[in-house]
């Protein structure tokens, strides 16, 4: 029993668990530091010694090269901090439509895999293994092939409904001419929206206290709608289009949808929808069948019950990696460069070409990512945590 | 200091890809290597594009040829090729991955002075043109307002493209995809009205389209595109044997040497030729190479003209006529100081 007998009150520090830790960390976080000083003195004084010009200088330079599509305006005359704010913006057009585009049919194909018909729930799975297994580029390079080889010249446009040309530059559409009354519709717009939320908060409460059940959504539809047409009306209707036309080798007026972010947008939706879907099977397979069968029992519509009993429940589930794919998709638009969609990578790519600032060059294109990355996971970790089960 | 320096030196070179190039470094690494690595096309028929054999053919590469068969006095395996994209081919100078590059690079003020690699003699006299299909029924640049235009990303071809339409106030759109081959191939297919490049590169895709009849080059030249060797900047040693590599080829198509003559031109009594072929020694020893290196390039690759009408002349699919490349004595601009 001598081992019982030994003297613990004297202690020396590093023999603390505690105080050990935290000094690992203090020397790991300075040996962190210190390598990073390094480093960067480092490549500083080898670039200066080859004379490799440094320093975000550039950015205040005339890029002189031109960008396919843009957002906001821009021109060669404009600055290499213009062309790289473009390819944000690109970047973001593309990674935003997607990612809602995307989480809508995954949703549907997840339930699809689901269903207790045969053929649907088997295109469902089909879908699911095809999509899920070809890479991601090769599915954008056949989606662009596709639309350059089949669609035909701009002088042989297809012309399926009046002023809408489909062609192998892309889908021409007219868009209503400039007019004042369209900046107020989007103020009504936003004001409905407003209203709608109000009256749905409203109808919630109701509810609650009463159990009487108000149609909301026709009610908010004619809010949303109806808004925005009376002042509209007010502004005297105004009907002018800015309508397509050819003009020597292209349609000139309207809008167009290039192939490139067409080809782009479709590959990446339906590439990261086949591994949502797969998500939100899974969700939805974690919840008991016992509380299906109780939600029928109470009377519940099928719809009903996976709207108010299963989806809640599932979410919980299905967000947190859902989370992961949507940024997936964001990082994965980055292959945008090899069928020609002026993302941030190509003008990035270009700027460090033209400029020769490679290292200043990756060191933008990094941080646009990782705000872009903790963007959306802080938006979606906000929004698990408000979905997450209140437990009382 | 020196070890501080050689470690913080090859930390870098992990990290960042940067290199430390020192006077004499590259010829003697070469050496003891026994090859040289020299980043090239790829996919450039006519200037750097292995065959269906796998041997590498093209301007880009004879030249290349020429800088080893100068260094080792022999061909025997001693070039080993990294095909580069127009993005990453002066990075890979820069971080020692190759010791040439000999890509159809345009050497220009911003690529000298801010890359950290200088240009040598130009081996090939290029500029921008634009290739449409003949069915378009353009005859000159100057009526392709509105067009669509193909352009590779990362080239001074965006820029010049760019220039051009700006200057002469037409509207344009463009379409940028990273690799020649995915880019011709949107252009075949009608994606764009009009591809712009190089004329030379022009004349190399036209050479494989599917309908090579289908589509024309326009007469109209829009810039000024010196394609020239790069090497490392610093090592100023390696920097004159590959610019005096090049000179060699012209010197030598200027004073009549070819590969089928110089034997015989080694009986010479002309002064020059004699110092040229290494007969009366000197050039050699003051660059660090072998008395008969000029003797060697001539033997084992050529002089310019022989290697010009070899890749990419008259009677090559390309079919180039020699023009700005003919030596200046026929009106071109080719010409090289005397070797003495």
């Amino acid at each position: 029993m001598a081992s019982d007998q030994h003297n613990y009150s004297k202690t020396y520090f590093w023999n603390d668990q505690k105080t050990r830790a935290i000094l690992y960390q203090i020397i790991t976080a300075i040996a962190v530091a210190w390598l990073g000083y390094y480093l960067i003195s480092n490549v500083q004084q080898n670039m200066e010694r080859q004379s490799i010009a440094s320093g975000f200088g550039f950015l205040q330079k005339e890029a002189a090269f031109e960008i396919g599509e843009s957002l906001i305006e821009y021109s060669a005359a404009d600055t290499y901090g213009r062309a790289l704010l473009v390819g944000v913006f690109n970047t973001l057009k593309v990674a935003f439509v997607g990612m809602i585009l995307t989480t809508i049919l995954g949703t549907i194909i997840g339930v699809f895999t689901l269903s207790s018909n045969w053929l649907i729930s088997k295109l469902g799975r089909m879908y699911v293994e095809v999509f899920q297994n070809i890479p991601v580029l090769l599915q954008l390079f056949f989606f662009y092939a596709l639309f350059y080889e089949t669609f035909p010249a701009p002088r042989q446009a297809l012309n399926p409904i009046t002023g809408v040309y489909i062609t192998n530059r892309g889908i021409d559409f007219p868009v209503p001419a400039p007019h004042p009354a369209w900046s107020a519709m989007l103020w009504a717009f936003a004001a409905a929206l407003v209203i709608t939320w109000l009256v749905n908060r409203w109808s919630v409460k109701r509810q609650e206290r009463s159990g009487q059940q108000f149609p909301m959504f026709w009610t908010g539809l004619a809010i949303l709608v109806g808004l925005p047409a009376i002042v509209w009306a007010l502004f005297g209707a105004p009907l002018a289009m800015d309508v397509p036309e050819l003009k020597g080798f292209n349609f000139q007026g309207g809008r167009n949808i290039s192939p490139e972010f067409s080809a782009l947008l479709i590959g990446l939706v339906l590439y990261t929808a086949s591994f949502i879907a797969q998500i939100v099977r899974a969700g939805i397979q974690s919840i008991s069948h016992g509380q299906t069968e109780a939600a029928m029992s109470i009377g519940l519509k099928p719809g009903q019950v996976l709207k108010l009993i299963i989806f809640p429940q599932a979410l919980r589930v299905i967000v947190p990696p859902l989370t992961s794919q949507l940024l997936n998709l964001t990082k994965n638009s980055s292959l945008a460069v090899a069928i020609g969609y002026p993302d941030f990578v190509q003008v990035a790519g270009t700027t460090i070409n033209q400029t020769g600032q490679a290292v200043e060059g990756v060191a933008l294109m990094m941080l646009v990512y990782l705000t872009f990355s903790l963007l959306t996971s802080a938006f979606m970790n906000w929004y698990n945590k408000k979905i997450k089960i209140v437990e009382r | 200091m020196l070890k501080n320096f050689l470690v913080g030196c090859s930390l870098v070179l992990v990290t960042a890809g940067l290199a430390c190039a020192e006077n004499g470094d590259t010829l003697k690494a070469v050496k003891e290597k026994g090859y040289i690595q020299v980043g090239v096309n790829g996919d450039l028929f006519g200037f750097g594009k292995a065959d269906q054999k796998g041997v590498w053919k093209g301007l880009d590469i004879d030249t290349a040829r020429a800088v080893a068969a100068a260094v080792f006095g022999d061909l025997n395996d001693r070039l080993h090729f990294t095909p580069l994209t127009a993005k990453t081919r002066f990075t890979a100078l820069q971080s020692k991955e190759i010791d040439l590059l000999t890509r159809n690079a345009t050497r220009t003020l911003g690529r000298e002075t801010s890359l950290g690699l200088d240009f040598v003699q130009v081996n090939y006299y290029d500029g921008q043109g634009f290739m449409v299909p003949k069915a378009l029924g353009v005859k000159s640049a100057k009526e392709l307002s509105g067009a669509t235009v193909c352009v590779l990303p990362g080239t001074t071809t965006e820029q010049n493209a760019a220039d051009f339409f700006r200057s002469n106030k037409m509207d344009w759109k463009t379409v940028t995809i990273e690799s020649t081959a995915e880019l011709s191939q949107a252009f075949y297919a009608g994606r764009c009205d009009v591809l712009t490049s190089d004329a030379s590169q022009l004349a190399g895709l036209r050479a494989s389209a599917p309908n090579p009849g289908d589509y024309m080059i326009l007469p109209d030249i829009i810039s000024k595109e010196p394609l020239a060797p790069a090497v490392r900047h610093g090592d100023n040693q390696w920097k004159d044997i590959v610019d005096f590599s090049v000179l060699a080829m012209i010197n030598a198509e200027e004073l009549g040497i070819t590969s089928a003559n110089v034997d015989e031109m080694l009986k010479s009594t002309n002064p020059e030729i004699q110092r040229f072929l290494g007969v009366s020694p000197g050039n050699g020893e003051a660059l660090g190479l072998d008395e008969k290196f000029a003797y060697n390039i001539v033997k084992l690759v050529g002089n310019y003209g022989e290697v010009f009408e070899r890749n990419v002349g008259v009677n090559t699919p390309l079919g180039i006529e020699r023009g700005l490349n003919a030596l200046w004595t026929n009106g071109g601009l080719m010409y090289s100081p005397p070797f003495k």
